[in-house]
């Protein structure tokens, strides 16, 4: 794949949105990088991270957002370019951070990069970020091609200095996952040396000087944030990443930023409509460049605006427009308020093409729906296809853990359930995960409500609690809500299915693998010895011996008025697989025992268990292993009642 | 650098979370940036590391023109399918007349067929149907041909030579030998068996 560190200007490279962010990263000239992983934002730190050590930065994958941008803050104010890039929610976690870092500003350049996932396809929620910049006054910058993605990150860098604080580029996922042409500039010559400038006179420390001012009197601060910000429209009005293209005097204005104006100038060409209709692009979307949007506004009585979750642009513009003296034009705004375009979700180029049609008074017909017949038998066929929804891995521990939970809950007979967390776990909410997960929220919110439910039997309330995490999320932030149940005595088991990976990001190190960013040994946290530290009872088992977690499972929900910690520990299949690139067990069903539907069991292998590598076959009424599918985890045969399903070791 | 019959022209490789989909259209995106062509792909994977459908969108164009990392409905121009039933699905939203397939017929089952909620559809009538809506269509079994050089793993290889020879895009076997050996060192000799397969069985279809 595409090698970001090559030294070799005016040369193009095909790279993701995420690559051409770090490249832009590195042709700035960054000394430190940090992240936590977080889909769609995790390539860029994937990137950085193995060539770390090659080029001379130094870049970490830390233990959550929050601790990875207050190391970034460091490097900045110690005089080294550093970045750091996380997914939306990441930017909820720094947000108290974030809000006194701009109290005292920065050193050198910090740029923070947050992808966005509109839609919420691979998160807990949708969330607009960019609210959170006006919200805190970060200039902010929305990249619409990977080109513009290195370019505009190797601009806020600058920015960031010359304004003397954070910048934010927001990307998302269809620009964050998408390839494109990037072409190199020059890489400067690091000659990064740190220094933090604090003068600290110990015979006078009243005269002390600190970089980042003392904070007793913070509407003083604020006085000296809304100046600096004040400076950055002027920035904005000649950037090369702000335009406009169309007519002079076009029926229409579009304006968009970031992915969406790519949706809106292929659609102006789709829908013909070059000749009637004006595009303004903005790159630079907070602060806004308000004398060239005031002079857009003039060339149209109509105004359109294409963008995505938040009406942020659309909502701005408007505000703008009414601080403008009463005998400037006032456009009729169309747009989210106005339901023209979709007030949730992402957009995508159909949804711009309908948009931008109704509101010019066209229909439109495609190469599919320009044929009557077509169209119809299409229809049709869509009609039969079944839908492809999430689920574990084949030899997924976690299929094993939910399973041993689900049957322990039914043991114990008291209607438990399991309070859920992120990651490869909040599949315990669907069907591979015997819908067990019932609140499924935040990082560490699977224990943080536990604490709750774990304190309601005053109120009569006697159902079993299992809080469930990931080894990833328990050290992300599930151990301060762990320590609070052991010190307020909440009744609850947080079950860690350690799979000794952040399997769904695309298995980055944490704590607990031992292994840093860069690809060399650190310190190795232990999780029992942590848990165990704070006095909790643990227990650890495999999952996989799914008599011995089950009895355990159920000893703990009923050993009753404390915490208690059940680690669930067996590598990431995928992760396995990598290393010995070998199956452990050769599968088959033993047609001779497997009964089929004769069986009491009811399919209880394929129906409820539902493990993708094993398939009902139809015509033989019997269960059989999809061998290009099979892991060869060995996990079925215990839980087939005829010990039909054979393994043999490999 | 050969004209293009439509700017962009657009190529879709859809499959099943696991299948190569990523791997694959960088492939493909590689080869085409090294016969001069300009391209954006998206890999649109979702959350879930394995068994989920999976699509890469290709957009070619021999300059810069104004154009985004999405597909509208019925813009496809050459549709590949790594698992049937995926192939079928971007059909029916992104296909028109003239659009050209290369179909696996291996199927992976999605969980709501395994436990009997859903139905497979009958793989004959998939395979009818992919053909009533394709300008032409190319089906093969490249999963039982991978399984004949030894592992699944040369799948999509396979498919890649039966793009090639379908003629849907400007690539010349010499690229495609190129990127393989510069992107896949180790299993170069390997795949270079595979891409021979895939555009032999094009060649001489068996099933088609």
């Amino acid at each position: 794949m595409a090698s970001i560190e090559i030294d070799a200007p005016g040369t193009t490279q095909l790279l993701l949105g995420n690559e051409a962010i770090a490249r832009g990263a590195l042709e700035a000239g960054i000394g430190f990088a940090t992240a936590y992983p977080g889909t769609p934002s995790s390539e860029i730190m994937g990137t950085l991270a193995p060539i770390s050590k090659k080029i001379g930065i130094y870049a970490e994958w830390s233990i959550n957002e929050m601790v990875a941008f207050e190391a970034a803050s460091a490097a900045s104010l110690a005089n080294i370019r550093a970045l750091s890039s996380m997914k939306a929610n990441g930017v909820n976690v720094i947000a108290d951070f974030l809000v006194n870092l701009q109290m005292t500003g920065i050193g050198k350049g910090l740029v923070l990069v947050v992808c966005d996932d509109p839609g919420g396809m691979t998160s807990s929620n949708e969330q607009d970020t960019r609210p959170i910049a006006k919200w805190l006054n970060i200039p902010l910058l929305e990249p619409s091609t990977a080109q513009e993605c290195k370019d505009m990150t190797k601009w806020a860098f600058e920015l960031s200095e010359e304004l003397g604080m954070v910048c934010m580029v927001r990307s998302v996922t269809y620009l964050s996952h998408t390839r494109g042409n990037v072409r190199f500039e020059k890489l400067p010559e690091i000659s990064n040396k740190a220094s933090f400038n604090d003068i600290y006179d110990i015979d006078n420390p009243r005269q002390s000087r600190f970089t980042c001012g003392m904070q007793f009197h913070p509407y003083k601060q604020s006085e000296v944030l809304l100046k600096k910000i004040s400076k950055a429209p002027e920035k904005f009005e000649s950037s090369p990443f702000n335009s406009y293209k169309g007519p002079d005097t076009p029926e229409f204005l579009i304006i968009s930023s970031g992915i969406c104006s790519t949706y809106v100038a292929e659609a102006i060409g789709v829908l013909n409509l070059q000749d009637r209709v004006g595009i303004v692009k903005l790159g630079t979307t907070w602060p806004l460049p308000e004398g060239f949007i005031t002079k857009q506004l003039e060339r149209s009585s109509n105004v359109l605006f294409i963008e995505e979750i938040a009406p942020f642009v659309e909502q701005s513009v408007m505000e703008l427009a009414a601080s403008l003296p009463p005998d400037r034009p006032r456009p009729t705004f169309y747009g989210k308020r106005s339901g023209h375009v979709r007030a949730w979700g992402e957009q995508d180029l159909n949804l711009v093409i309908q948009s931008i049609a109704s509101v010019a008074g066209i229909s439109y017909q495609s190469r599919k729906t320009s044929s009557t017949d077509y169209q119809s038998n299409s229809d049709e066929a869509a009609k039969i296809l079944p839908a492809r929804p999430l689920t574990f891995c084949p030899g997924c521990p976690h299929r094993a853990s939910f399973w041993a939970i689900k049957n322990a809950i039914q043991l114990d007979g008291r209607n438990g359930f399991v309070t859920g967390d992120i990651g490869c776990t909040a599949m315990g909410m669907i069907s591979p995960g015997s819908f067990q997960v019932r609140t499924y929220y935040a990082m560490g919110g699977g224990v943080g409500v536990a604490n709750g439910f774990g304190h309601l039997d005053q109120f009569d309330f006697h159902q079993p609690v299992i809080a469930v995490c990931g080894d990833a999320t328990f050290f992300h932030a599930s151990i301060p809500g762990l320590i609070n149940g052991v010190w307020n005595k909440s009744n609850f088991t947080l079950a860690i299915l350690d799979n000794s990976a952040t399997a769904m990001t695309g298995f980055q190190p944490h704590p607990g693998t031992g292994m840093m960013a860069s690809g060399e040994p650190g310190n190795k946290v232990n999780i029992e010895a942590v848990c165990r530290s704070l006095g909790v009872h643990v227990e650890i088992c495999d999952p996989f011996d799914l008599n011995a977690a089950v009895t355990t499972l159920l000893a703990m929900m009923r050993n009753e008025g404390n915490a208690k910690v059940l680690i669930l520990r067996h590598e990431c299949e995928l992760v396995r697989a990598r290393k010995t690139k070998q199956k452990l067990f050769k599968m088959y069903v033993d047609h001779d025992k497997c009964i089929g539907e004769e069986c009491g069991c009811n399919r209880l292998c394929t129906r409820v268990f539902s493990c993708p590598g094993l398939v009902w076959d139809k015509e033989a009424g019997k269960a059989v292993i999809d061998e290009a599918v099979c892991a060869g985890c060995g996990l079925c045969a215990d839980v087939c009642p005829q010990g039909a399903i054979v393994k043999e070791a490999l | 650098m050969e004209e293009l019959k439509k700017e962009p022209l657009n190529l879709i490789i859809a499959g099943v979370g696991g299948q190569g989909n990523v791997l694959m259209s960088f492939l493909i995106g590689s080869a085409l940036i090294r016969s001069g062509y300009l391209v954006t792909i998206f890999d649109n994977y979702g959350a879930s590391q394995r068994l989920g459908a999976v699509a890469s969108y290709i957009k070619i164009a021999t300059k810069d023109i104004d154009t985004s990392p999405l597909l509208h409905e019925g813009d496809a121009d050459v549709i590949v399918g790594i698992e049937p039933i995926e192939l079928l699905r971007n059909l029916t939203r992104f296909g028109n007349p003239e659009v050209i397939t290369v179909v696996n017929t291996r199927p992976v089952y999605p969980i709501g067929v395994i436990s009997g909620e859903e139905e497979y559809p009958d793989l004959n009538k998939a395979m009818q149907t992919i053909r009533n809506l394709s300008a032409q269509s190319w089906i093969l079994n490249a999963t039982e041909e991978a399984m004949k050089l030894g592992n699944t793993i040369y799948t999509n290889v396979i498919l890649m030579g039966a793009l090639l020879g379908s003629g849907a895009l400007p690539l010349s076997k010499t690229v495609m030998e190129e990127v393989l050996k510069e992107e896949l060192p180790k299993a170069f000799d390997i795949n270079k068996v595979a891409l021979e397969r895939g555009l032999e069985l094009v060649r001489n279809p068996t099933n088609n």
